[in-house]
């Protein structure tokens, strides 16, 4: 099912998202997926994400599909020049694979491969672009596809709450003009901030869905405030966390706060999706205590 | 050593379409392939037009001291124009553009890599002559060697307190860009079609000669 369908029905849309392992063993992987993932929309399935290698996006997909969830996409444009690019988008189409998240992708240096030669032959819109021409039956060279062309959904990323958000707000429109017909958002912690963000996407007329990453710990919300763009935690809620450290270390405290920006923004956008970095046990409870369950 | 080629007429005519130009016009680097009769012509019906203010046709503008001197002289012509068109290598219209800070700088060429040197130590500027300059896109600041993806349709989601990703000293290019596009009044231009990169315009333009 292709995930703009939900959208268009008017459902609140909940998506999740899981990393593969570094192996080539998904029994747990899916076993968790299976268990606590089954009952939401789609399931996102990260491309060596933070450009730390890792079991490929496209086999995982693939796997988590014949275990009758509904996959989505990522690819970015780190690893793999135009060709391999729409080699792989042909293959998520021969398998059934109807959800796509098209990203830039981090740099290599950021990841454990800092020698690897950063690719960028295209980038975020450009890779929108390429999707939307394959769909017209053309590749990008200009060659004719052989029978009926692939369609996806095409999905996005943007950053609400960067300290940048005029110059995020410009490449979201950029991508809107490429194609891109649904966002999903950088984890947000600051209500206030995704909802005055809201009210200038919304000129856009595309879904989004505020991205949720469980506050884990002191230690994870210093670190993220520190080295991750677009994310600032408030002080007070790194308070609230401090407060109870059984509490805190149970996920019992990071879930609230998780349900409680969850309920905030829910009337500025159409949907969540839920980078539970570990945590899949803990999205049942989390849905529970939004009032999405 | 690089080349420097005219961008197609249609390109140039609609960049500066009601718009008064000065123009300058950079001889430095020996440019071997440089089409100088459809540039002069050009000027010249440009001229005829009652388009251009004026006029500099000078070397190595890339020298941000030497640029600087020339360009006070013309200060009067700039001033009356809306626009300057530059005719040189990435370096110079960088160059331009940044001692112009209120003033579009467009640029009229695309540069392809020859072996060898570009202008004169350029200290600030940086072109990778990509072949397809995209200075007229993004405020006469170098998409491809400000940003450390080498990015042509915007800013990625990596940059953090105005850095770049990758590395943390360094100012994010798409920063830059944005707030000079905003300081001329030019954020429009962000609404340009998709821009998707073309590896093969050097070989094409060596299969050319
Ligand atoms: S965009 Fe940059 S690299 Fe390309 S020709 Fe212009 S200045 Fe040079
Ligand atoms: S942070 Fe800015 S300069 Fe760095 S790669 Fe992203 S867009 Fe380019």
């Amino acid at each position: 099912m292709k995930i703009t369908e939900a959208f268009e029905r008017g459902e609140f849309v909940v998506t999740a998202e899981v990393g593969p392992p570094k192996g080539c063993h998904i029994e747990n992987m899916l076993e968790e997926a299976k268990t606590y993932l089954s009952d939401i929309t789609a399931v996102n399935v990260t491309d060596n994400q933070s450009s730390v290698m890792r079991l490929g996006s496209l086999a995982v997909c693939k796997a988590l599909k014949d275990e009758g969830l509904t996959p989505i996409f990522q690819m970015t444009c780190r690893d793999r020049n135009r060709i391999a690019l729409e080699s792989d988008l042909l293959s998520a189409a021969m398998f059934g694979i109807e959800n796509l998240l098209l990203l830039t992708g981090d740099h290599t240096k950021l990841g454990d491969h800092p020698q690897a030669k950063p690719v960028f032959d295209l980038d975020s819109v450009s890779l929108i672009h390429t999707v939307k021409q394959l769909e017209s039956g053309v590749d990008l060279g200009g060659n004719e596809l052989v029978g009926e062309p692939p369609k996806f959904a095409k999905g996005a990323v943007v950053s609400p709450c960067s300290d940048s958000v005029d110059v995020q707000l410009a490449k979201m429109e950029r991508k809107v003009a490429a194609g891109a017909e649904y966002f999903q958002t950088q984890a947000v912690y600051e209500p206030e901030k995704f909802i005055q963000f809201m009210e200038k996407a919304k000129q856009f007329g595309k879904p989004v869905q505020l991205g949720i990453v469980i506050p884990k710990s002191v230690g994870m919300c210093r670190y993220m405030n520190a080295n991750v763009a677009g994310i600032h935690i408030p002080e007070e809620m790194i308070d609230e966390l401090k407060a109870d450290k059984e509490k805190t270390k149970a996920g019992i405290t990071g879930v609230e706060i998780a349900a409680r920006i969850i309920r905030e923004c829910k009337p500025y956008c159409q949907g969540v999706h839920i980078m539970a970095m570990g945590w899949e046990s803990k999205v049942p409870s989390l849905l529970e205590q939004a009032g999405l369950r | 050593m690089l080349i420097t080629q005219l961008k197609d007429k249609e390109t140039i005519v609609s960049l500066t379409e009601g718009k008064k130009v000065f123009i300058i016009n950079c001889h430095g680097c020996k440019e071997v392939h440089f089409p100088e009769k459809e540039a002069k012509e050009l000027q010249d019906e440009m001229t005829a037009d009652g388009k251009v203010t004026g006029i500099l046709t000078t070397d190595y503008i890339c020298n941000p001291d030497n640029l600087k001197l020339r360009l006070e002289k013309h200060a009067e012509e700039i001033k009356a124009a809306d626009a300057v068109l530059v005719l040189s290598c990435g370096v110079g219209v960088q160059t331009v553009a940044g001692y112009l800070e209120d003033k579009p700088v467009y640029a009229a060429c695309d540069t392809y890599p020859l072996p060898g040197f570009q202008g004169v130590t350029p200290l600030e500027y940086d072109c990778d002559q990509c072949g397809e300059c995209y200075l007229n896109l993004t405020g006469g600041i170098c998409p491809i060697t400000a940003c450390s993806k080498s990015l042509v349709n915007g800013q990625c989601g990596g940059s953090k307190n105005g850095k770049c990703e990758v590395d943390s000293e360094m100012e994010c290019g798409w920063e830059r860009i944005y707030r000079r596009l905003a300081q001329l009044g030019r954020l429009d231009v962000l609404k340009c079609p998709t821009q998707v990169r073309n590896y093969a315009t050097d070989e094409e333009v060596s299969k050319a000669e």
